[in-house]
């Protein structure tokens, strides 16, 4: 009888750890694919979305500027400054600090880039408040791009001291 | 010692066998230890649904959407109730939705839905429902999940035999209940017999748009119109209208109104009355009645009256209305796939009778008729019927169809769904409901194409079926799987107050438009802000319009100054986020008329009438990011006479 008892218990135990230990390697799973580990060179260079490949964007376009500062104002100005950090960072030399490509990507899909991007992530520790997507076209975030290349250029002629990414050094 | 080890090992046993069937239920391959009615309903954590299912909240006004087969409510759609969850009825943008001719209406009934049709199949654009107290019928988008348009019906009073669609949505159709003097006017309630009439509402659907608009009515004898269906197939055309009180009672109808052996069930040729209309053959009646449309471009609802309406009458016009025979009282009014079937539902009856649409149109054209009610012709009960389901149940109250040539028809009083072949009217199938079931709902199961899986009863009375919840206990449906050759019952669900009736469609028909956010660049709002650079705040005399915005995670601007006692002020709030599942709420201290959930690029508006002098906070309520707790703002309120200057900043700029 009491063995009749001990082979139901532990047969039981293997039952049980059967089924959680198939939860856990797919939990383990899970977390590996949200490391952001596997990204290409490409992408941890110019980030993860729809641009794949470098561009040659030119020299910085007037009437692209114009619209973009429009857009700049109208979609990013809640929450960017040029030369102050607000609720996300100082954008006056996020062209110094990143790729026209990442830029256009950090524009195009925050979602993602905050999820697996290392160098987004690091961003959103830092901030807090993901970015968010204020679903743009390819061309607004070209125009935006021209502005932010333009407002850099600007700030370099009159040595705008640029505001840090980070409060503290990163290691 | 012996007592407990054997309890232990039963225990164990039922624990292990419990644990490899739960352990199961995700896999295919449940063996003969697998729940099969668990597995039928479960939908795994973040899985979808096959099926909605759009379920109406009854006394609640309102219509609440569910999953099928697992029965999670998703979402509660504010129709003819206020709704403090969404502002609706609250904020000033769809305040007018409300009105009628009555003035504001913050609570009606809401009974029967019907999904849009296109060749007699559901598309997917639009539901429809009535107000059954203050007649009106509501069109809900399916693309947003927001009611959109309400008309309401003049001539009409419980507004019952409504809304049903014909096959191409030309039109959906709103039937009186009560008989009512036609216009209204003060005359003795004991002169209704012979003086009181019923009207019939066919409006019509512009097809690009969804806007509704009374095309006519149909004047008819003073019974009571109960349910109605439309032709479909070979008898679309045609409108069907179950009656009771043909007797024409005005008191104690429960004995007074169920003296005749038989009622009628209602044919209307409604192609016939759209050649009247053209011959120029109504009468153009004064009429006061709201149509309130809410638009997506200004996010804000218009009221409009309108003050007149177009007269058919039935009684003068050959060939507009037959009557046919019908035992006992008829209550439901359900015509099959291929619309030859006619099924009447004698609530008093044993019986069903079963009408055929082909032996109508002969006995019409062999005016084989059996007298005339009020001018209109009573076809022969015999020279229409098809056949009749003898014994069912008791107390027949409504039938839907699969499609495999079956009806299912739900017994109010022996508490069951019916399973019956067509042309044969043999039972082939029951199980019983908990308790007392009204409407039953087969997705598609009115119209040409029923997708025949699943059944869902919805129930008048659940007594013990849930925890209890002191004297007013939970409303209920009930999910059965119908693919085979017996029902089965899967689930016992709660809904939002009592469920009339619902509508249900495959989930694909509707994801696939489902508006993910609203584009800030197509507001039209008259007060809409759409950059933090045109935020402001603006004097009017007493009036203060504050134009504001919101995006994770502050207002702009959020401190404001300059506002005085006795002021009345505006919140136009923007929200100008442009992702999907991005609301901002608003909430201020002393908020006597609503709070907002703003959905990304929309525009909402509350009022605030400050009573002191003080600073007083106002946040956002909806959890928008983890700088929720950081979204906030303060307005600070002066004596009438004070000279603060009107001001207003975010971050001191």
């Amino acid at each position: 009888m009491k063995y009749l008892l001990y082979i139901l218990i532990a047969s039981a135990l293997v039952l049980l750890s059967a089924c959680s230990s198939s939860d856990e390697s797919s939990q383990a799973k899970q977390e590996k694919a949200g490391e952001g580990g596997g990204l290409t060179a490409f992408q941890l260079e110019n980030g993860i979305g729809p641009i794949t490949e470098k561009l040659n964007v030119g020299e910085i376009d007037p009437a692209k500027v114009k619209k973009g500062e429009a857009t700049f104002v109208a979609k990013c100005a809640p929450c960017h400054k040029l030369d102050k950090r607000l609720v996300g960072p100082a954008l006056r030399y996020v062209t110094k600090r990143r790729s026209h490509e990442y830029i256009l990507n950090m524009i195009l899909n925050p979602t993602g880039m905050v999820k697996e991007h290392p160098e987004a992530k690091k961003v959103l520790a830092e901030y807090l408040s993901p970015m968010t997507d204020m679903n743009l076209t390819k061309e607004q975030a070209l125009e935006l791009l021209d502005y932010l290349r333009s407002v850099r250029k600007e700030g370099e002629e009159k040595k705008i001291p640029e505001v840090p990414l980070f409060r503290s050094a990163q290691p | 010692m012996k007592q407990i080890s054997k309890l232990i090992i039963l225990t164990l046993m039922v624990s292990v066998g419990l644990f490899l069937s739960s352990c199961g239920q995700g896999g295919s391959n449940g063996g003969a230890l697998k729940s099969s009615a668990a597995e039928k309903v479960f939908v795994a954590p973040g899985k979808w649904d096959s099926h909605y299912a759009f379920i109406s909240g009854g006394f609640s006004g309102q219509l609440s959407v569910y999953g099928l087969p697992s029965g999670r409510l998703f979402k509660v759609i504010p129709v003819f109730s206020v709704d403090a969850e969404k502002a609706w009825g609250f904020n000033e943008e769809t305040k007018p939705m409300l009105m009628t001719s009555h003035g504001f209406i913050p609570w009606d009934d809401s009974h029967h839905p019907d999904i849009s049709q296109t060749n007699g199949e559901l598309d997917g654009r639009w539901v429809f429902i009535n107000a059954n107290n203050t007649p009106r019928i509501a069109r809900i988008s399916l693309e947003t999940f927001e009611t959109e348009e309400i008309i309401e019906i003049p001539n009409s009073a419980g507004n019952h035999s409504s809304s049903f669609v014909t096959e191409n949505t030309e039109y959906v159709v709103a039937g009186t209940r009560f008989s009512i003097p036609i216009p209204q006017r003060d005359m003795p309630i004991s002169e209704y017999k012979g003086n009181f009439k019923a009207a019939l509402s066919f409006i019509k659907v512009d097809q690009k748009t969804g806007h509704m608009e009374i095309d006519f009515q149909v004047l008819m004898p003073g019974f009571d119109y109960d349910l109605s269906h439309p032709g479909r197939g070979k008898s679309h055309g045609w409108f069907f209208f179950s009656t009771y009180n043909t007797e024409e009672a005005n008191t104690l109808l429960e004995v007074n109104a169920s003296q005749n052996d038989k009622d009628f069930i209602a044919a209307i040729n409604w192609k016939k009355a759209q050649e009247y209309i053209k011959a120029g053959k109504f009468k153009t009646m004064p009429a006061k009645y709201t149509h309130n449309l809410y638009s997506d471009d200004t996010h804000s609802a218009v009221s409009e009256t309108k003050k007149s309406v177009r007269v058919l009458d039935a009684s003068k016009l050959p060939g507009l209305v037959y009557l046919m025979p019908t035992p006992k009282s008829p209550h439901g009014c359900d015509v099959d796939p291929t619309g030859e079937y006619i099924v009447g539902s004698g609530k008093l009856s044993a019986s069903l009778t079963v009408h055929s649409f082909t032996k109508m149109l002969k006995a019409i054209e062999e005016k084989n008729f059996d007298g005339d009610a009020y001018g209109i012709p009573i076809l022969k009960f015999e020279a229409t019927l098809a056949g009749t389901v003898q014994q069912p149940g008791l107390g027949p109250l409504h039938t839907e169809f699969d499609n495999k040539g079956y009806a299912y028809t739900t017994f109010f009083i022996s508490s069951e769904v019916v399973k019956w072949k067509l042309g044969t009217w043999e039972v082939v199938d029951r199980k019983p409901t908990y308790y007392s079931v009204g409407h039953l709902m087969i997705p598609g199961g009115n119209s040409r194409k029923p997708f025949g899986k699943y059944l869902v009863a919805m129930n008048k009375i659940t007594k013990d079926r849930y925890l209890p919840t002191g004297p007013e206990v939970c409303q209920s449906a009930q999910l059965y799987d119908i693919s085979g050759d017996k029902m089965e019952l899967l689930l016992d669900f709660p809904t939002v107050g009592e469920p009339h009736y619902a509508a249900g469609i495959p989930a694909e028909l509707v994801t696939k438009r489902s508006k993910k956010f609203f584009k800030l660049e197509d507001n039209e709002h008259p007060h809409a802000v759409k950059s933090e650079a045109e935020t402001k705040v603006v004097r009017k005399g007493r009036e203060v319009h504050i134009y504001m915005t919101t995006i994770r995670s502050h207002f702009a601007p959020d401190n404001i100054e300059g506002i005085k006692v006795g002021d009345k002020v505006y919140f136009h709030v923007t929200n100008l986020e442009q992702d999907y599942d991005v609301p901002h709420g608003i909430a201020i201290i002393g908020a006597n008329t609503s709070e907002l959930l703003i959905m990304p690029g929309q525009t909402e508006t509350f009022v605030w009438e400050p009573k002191q002098p003080g600073v007083w906070p106002f946040y956002c309520t909806d959890f928008c990011s983890a700088l929720h707790q950081e979204m906030q703002g303060y307005v600070r309120v002066s004596p009438r006479n004070s000279n603060v200057k009107l001001s207003w900043s975010l971050d001191g700029e």
